[in-house]
């Protein structure tokens, strides 16, 4: 079955987890004793409806505060598909945990009060999204029920949203918007009387529409070697193969292959799946390779096609979020890590840290703080091979890992 | 019970691949692209990485995507089960028999060396329960073979608290989770550096719900303890849900002891899982059952209905 991959962005109290919660509530995801424990808690806090919210909200401290802290994962299934929700916090303080839901995602649902409209929260939401390239975005303009239901609030919001997006980068993005209610239901799975004037699909409906493909879509084919698996018994005496997941496009047999750094080149040999072999496997596959020549290969080296060299190179400017309390400086060490690659880097310089809202960069700034997003320059103690993050998701995009703490401080786009 | 056809492991890999030398595209599954994924980074990037075996079907899931990951290598690592001494015992047969056939190593360690060490006191009365219990030894455990990962089987679909894990999890010395200060995972770039002293837990079926678990079961014909399928048992019935009638589960003297048809949908220490009617002998029955449920699996766990924050408050002091 296909999976599809989703993050939910929203600010404090718009709604979001009653969202998700309605959705597993109106597909019957809910079961009868999670639905038993919503319908008691909501009425032990003297509600006199459903907290959907509840169904999402998992710790202690979430539920004390009514809001969501973490990056909570949710599953539901449709006729055609499973749905995994990353439900991402909407505090500022939080913009990691939004960066990380949405990194896994394929489709990103970002909510606006429709009372506040768009608002400064709204603008960062989009720009991380915008920033991930993630491809389908529905605006879900949510509580409708508490403007009733007026087009023109809707409109007036829509419109305010289509400047911004006129602002971004990545123009290439598939944005949705849809007027919903997420604590009465309004077209979240059933299609909205309070709403004549709205002839698209319902939330859930849109969802089923879309097609279901790994984040990392279609590119250049990029195999980073995970091990070398060498199981040295009778059968397999001279067995030498390289495990990995294939990213990008599809990798065949007689496929002509060059080894990044070392520039070796060669011929895949075999793709072993398990006990099978096969011709052919696509993008996404967790597979085992053989080569017909002998190479000295490791865990950090990059398959890729001959004809579709990546930059190989020991310095790279990227975009870089932080994650981290302590500050990102230049001259600090960390550990870069790109897939299965770990190279010690130093920070060669931070020039300038981008506005969320669209207004251009504080060339001035030469740090980055918790949750800001700047221009990074890094030098490598090893040449890395990378793409660019706009060509190739995995190639193009790294973590920071703190050399004191281990602790991943932040994640780089490469520009 | 005969339910499942011949096992996989023990074809032999070299006639295997001959009879299997196909010429098509490899069909991608992503969860299990994913999972697969997951072991390998875990034995890149630790360096004694255990596997937590319970003899559920989880953990077996587990156990069968270890092998895709490393084949034809051997699964690169022991399995360890914590042995509440409360386990069922077509479990346990089970259990050594597939280590067996994996020629794979087993580590077990015993609550009931816990208890008699002093390190933890038994339950008592008529909701007593050594899942708690099991903490300590797994702790111990980890501890006395110096391993820096523990592979589990949790899904993020089984509990709320479950639901914000991470794929890598680290834990303190003591083994504790600090949920409010979990790293980011981005991307597929999973950081597995730790400090002296700490240890990851590892999910590599993070993302799977039960329904995933038994299709993926039922579709690689993966060999499953009879208990998961209908059979005729001595059970008594005890707040709504059904208890097996064995000497490791308390009784009041006025529970009536019946025979029902039943089946487990977990298999935990047999203190703390209760079972479900049922008439489903076959797996494509049981997918089928999961499918129709309205009832979430953990529904039929007692330890998790002790308090709503149960299992989070488990979890930061090391359950797994």
């Amino acid at each position: 079955m296909e999976v599809l991959k989703i993050a939910t962005a929203g600010s404090v109290d718009d709604g979001k987890s009653t969202l998700i919660g309605r959705i597993l509530y109106d597909t019957q995801s809910l079961t009868t004793d999670k639905l038993e424990a919503i319908e008691a808690k909501s009425k032990a806090n003297g509600f006199d409806y459903l907290d959907f919210s509840l169904a999402t909200d998992g710790l202690v401290a979430e539920r004390e505060q009514g809001i969501t802290i973490d990056v909570a994962h949710i599953y539901f299934s449709s006729k055609t598909k499973s749905y995994i929700v990353a439900d991402t916090p909407g505090h500022i303080e939080y913009t990691r945990n939004m960066v990380t839901g949405a990194s896994t995602s394929q489709a990103s649902i970002i909510l606006v009060d429709a009372r506040k409209g768009v608002i400064e929260q709204t603008y960062r939401h989009f720009f991380i999204n915008n920033l991930l390239r993630v491809k389908d975005i529905i605006v879900a303009i949510n509580k409708m029920d508490l403007v009733d239901f007026s087009e023109s609030i809707y409109e007036e919001i829509k419109a305010d949203f289509q400047e911004m997006i006129a602002k971004s980068e990545y123009k290439e993005q598939n944005i949705t918007f849809i007027p919903v209610s997420a604590l009465l239901g309004d077209n979240v799975v059933a299609t909205s009387e309070n709403t004549p004037w709205y002839s698209g699909n319902t939330l859930l409906d849109h969802l089923e529409g879309l097609e279901a493909q790994d984040v990392y879509e279609q590119s250049h084919m990029r195999f980073p070697v995970q091990m070398v698996i060498r199981p040295k018994q009778t059968h397999f005496h001279d067995f030498r193969g390289y495990a990995g997941k294939i990213y990008g496009d599809d990798l065949e047999v007689g496929d002509e292959i060059t080894v990044l750094p070392s520039l070796t080149t060669s011929r895949v040999k075999e793709i072993y799946f398990f006990d099978q072999k096969f011709d052919k496997a696509g993008r996404g596959s967790s597979c085992t390779i053989t080569l017909e020549d002998d190479l000295n290969i490791s865990r950090g080296d990059m398959i890729v096609k001959n004809a579709e060299r990546p930059n190989v190179g020991k310095q790279l400017e990227a975009k870089v979020c932080w994650m981290d309390t302590k500050e990102l400086q230049p001259g600090t060490q960390y550990f870069l890590q790109s897939g299965s690659n770990r190279i010690l880097a130093k920070i060669k310089g931070v020039s300038g840290v981008i506005h969320t809202d669209f207004s251009g960069e504080d060339i001035t700034a030469n740090s980055l703080k918790l949750n800001e997003v700047g221009n990074v320059n890094i030098l490598m103690s090893r040449p890395l091979a990378y793409d660019s993050y706009t060509e190739n998701k995995i190639s193009g995009s790294f973590i920071l890992i703190d050399a004191h703490t281990n602790t991943t401080a932040g994640v780089g786009f490469v520009k | 019970m005969e339910l499942v056809t011949k096992d996989r492991n023990t074809i032999d890999p070299l006639e295997a691949i001959e009879t299997h030398n196909n010429t098509a595209t490899l069909a991608i599954n992503p969860l299990e692209s994913e999972a697969i994924y997951i072991f390998r980074e875990v034995v890149a990037q630790f360096e004694k990485p255990v596997l937590l075996f319970s003899g559920g079907k989880d953990s077996i899931t587990l156990v069968r995507l270890a092998q895709k990951a490393f084949y034809p290598s051997k699964i690169p690592f022991p399995l360890l089960h914590i042995d509440t001494g409360h386990n069922f015992p077509e479990t346990i047969a089970f259990r050594d028999k597939l280590v067996k056939e994996l020629g794979v190593e087993l580590i077990v360690r015993y609550v009931q060396d816990s208890i008699d060490q002093g390190k933890v006191i038994e339950e008592k009365g008529k909701y007593a329960s050594r899942n708690s219990l099991q903490t300590t030894t797994l702790l111990d455990a980890l501890e006395e073979f110096k391993f820096d990962a523990a592979i589990g089987g949790a899904r993020r679909d089984e509990e709320k608290a479950r639901a914000k894990e991470r794929i890598f999890s680290v834990r303190d010395d003591f083994g504790q989770w600090d949920e409010k200060n979990q790293r980011p995972e981005l991307f597929d770039h999973l950081n597995g550096k730790i400090s002296l002293g700490q240890n990851v837990r590892v999910f590599p079926i993070s993302n799977w719900t039960e329904l995933d678990v038994w299709s993926y079961i039922a579709k690689e014909k993966i060999e499953i303890p009879s208990i998961y399928f209908a059979h005729t048992r001595k059970t008594f019935v005890r707040d709504g849900m059904i208890w097996s009638a064995d000497d490791a589960v308390y009784r009041e003297e006025d529970e009536v002891v019946e025979e029902r048809l039943v089946r487990f949908r977990t298999v935990g220490d047999m203190s703390c899982t209760a079972a479900v009617l049922s008439d489903a002998v076959t797996l494509e029955k049981v997918v089928e059952e999961i499918r129709a449920s309205t009832i979430s699996e953990r529904g039929a766990r007692i330890d998790d209905k002790r308090s709503e924050a149960a299992m989070e408050k488990r979890k930061q002091q090391g359950y797994f």
